[in-house]
């Protein structure tokens, strides 16, 4: 199954957090929609510290891409 | 006054070459139009006439000479641009002596502005092409995505285009990936090497934006991406493009054809990332609404606990279990003095039909003076005198005692 996206848990938590704050839910479901948007702050904030801060380079070899890091000069 | 010699004259004729005024004008034309070439003039424009005929007449000049040019219709329509008085133009053209006038013109078969030359026509006329087979329509333009985790870059790997993007997605938002297709961005084959750098990142189709683009430089540095091959591989790139060329004021083919134009590679950067403190402060705030709703929700329903525990029948439990009692007991007793009413309403029913049934009994009846009399002989009980024979002896019952008797006299009545 492909990863979670940064933007698509972005747009939970702020579900999450409209439906935390209409305070309808049962005292169970409150605390299940609490611990799911506490773990996707966790993962968002894990990606955004994430700095790539090397340019890769991409190449064609015949029919073949390449994907390098640049080289330090 | 010396008379004429004639002979002198025919010696004359003979010995040196009179032309004819026609005849000097073919000499003039054949040499001429023989010994210059086809060849390009700059100068000014001046009397200008666009004949009802459709060619263009007008007068070439510099700061001491001029000449005479025509531009024939067939010519002169496939212009893109308007010639003026004091234009200044390069032509091209061959020179043309009219013999019956005795003039020469430069017969025009190229005209272009002077000094940007060729370029800023093509420019033009690819522009006015490309908009009208509906390239810059805004409903081709793709939106940006909000988040790419990848970036696509085509420029060349010197310069400070490459720099000044790496530098502002450093600073911006460090947490997407930035790939370098480098590409010749100017001079021979860099129109070419472009518009396959696009088509190479499409192929690799990992990317999720890109920035095509150059530092500033002359109209010719910027020249491959006003070309052609380059503006159709943007239209059919499905990665988004943003353009990035030059300088704040340059336009080129490039940026009208993008999905969106930067008006320098940095500005480029900015546009294709978000700004990750604004997003920070977003995560925080969302975290924080979540906490605070979360607790709220559970302080609700504490409060809710504690007001069912503290209330009047949980701190009694007995008392309530003795309401409970006493409660029971009221409906008990109500239960009996209701059916007690009834009993004793039963009962007068009852009484009430005794009454009834005894008033009707034979003895009630007999205390009223009635008495009951049977013949002796067979005890039939005689209801009328039509029983009796004479001399039959009758038992007569009265409500107290009772006597016999002999029938003397019948009435039938």
């Amino acid at each position: 199954m492909a990863e979670l996206s940064f933007e698509d848990a972005l747009n939970r938590l702020e579900e999450i957090a409209n439906i935390l704050e209409q305070g309808s839910q049962s005292l169970d479901e409150t605390l299940k929609l609490f611990e799911e948007g506490n773990k996707l702050f966790v993962f968002c904030e894990e990606k955004l510290d994430k700095a790539e801060n090397k340019l890769h380079i991409l190449t064609k070899d015949n029919n073949n891409f390449k994907l390098e890091p640049e080289r330090d000069e | 006054m010396p008379l004429i010699n004639f002979m002198d004259l025919f010696d004359q004729l003979e010995r040196e070459n009179i032309y004819t005024v026609s005849e000097i004008n073919l000499e003039i034309k054949e040499l001429l139009e023989t010994t210059i070439p086809a060849l390009w003039v700059q100068g000014e424009i001046s009397n200008f006439t666009h004949h009802s005929s459709g060619h263009m007449y007008f007068s070439l000049k510099d700061i001491n000479s001029q000449i005479n040019c025509v531009m024939w219709k067939n010519r002169n329509i496939a212009l893109n641009f308007s010639p003026t008085d004091g234009m200044k133009v390069n032509v091209y053209g061959a020179i043309r002596v009219y013999e019956k006038r005795g003039t020469y013109q430069i017969d025009i078969y190229k005209m272009m502005p002077s000094g940007i030359g060729d370029l800023q026509i093509a420019f033009e006329q690819l522009k006015a092409q490309l908009n009208a087979e509906g390239l810059f329509d805004s409903q081709y333009k793709k939106s940006l995505p909000q988040f790419p985790v990848n970036v696509g870059i085509v420029t060349s790997s010197t310069g400070a285009a490459i720099r000044d993007i790496k530098n502002v997605i450093n600073r911006r938002f460090p947490a997407v990936k930035l790939i370098l297709r480098p590409a010749t961005v100017q001079g021979e084959g860099a129109a070419g090497d472009i518009a396959r750098a696009i088509e190479e990142f499409n192929e690799y189709k990992d990317v999720d934006v890109l920035i095509v683009g150059r530092g500033g430089g002359s109209l010719e540095d910027l020249w491959a991406f006003n070309e052609e091959v380059v503006a159709r591989a943007i239209f059919q790139s499905d990665i988004p493009v943003v353009s990035a060329v030059g300088h704040e004021i340059d336009f080129t083919i490039s940026d009208f054809v993008a999905d969106l134009r930067a008006p320098t590679p940095s500005a480029a950067a900015e546009l294709v990332v978000p700004d990750m403190n604004e997003i920070n402060n977003i995560l925080n705030s969302l975290y924080s609404i979540c906490k605070k709703s979360t607790l709220d929700s559970v302080m609700t329903y504490r409060e809710q606990i504690k007001n069912i525990r503290t209330s009047y029948g949980f701190r009694r439990p007995l008392d309530y279990v003795n309401q409970f009692r006493q409660r029971l007991d009221e409906l008990s007793h109500l239960n009996s003095l209701a059916a007690m009413h009834k009993i004793s309403i039963e009962k007068q029913r009852l009484q009430q039909l005794h009454h009834r049934l005894t008033d009707l009994s034979p003895d009630s009846v007999l205390n009223r003076g009635y008495s009951i009399v049977r013949r002796l002989s067979d005890k039939e009980l005689i209801k009328n005198a039509g029983q009796l024979n004479m001399n039959d002896d009758i038992f007569l019952q009265f409500y107290k005692g009772s006597a016999e008797s002999r029938i003397t006299k019948i009435d039938k009545n």
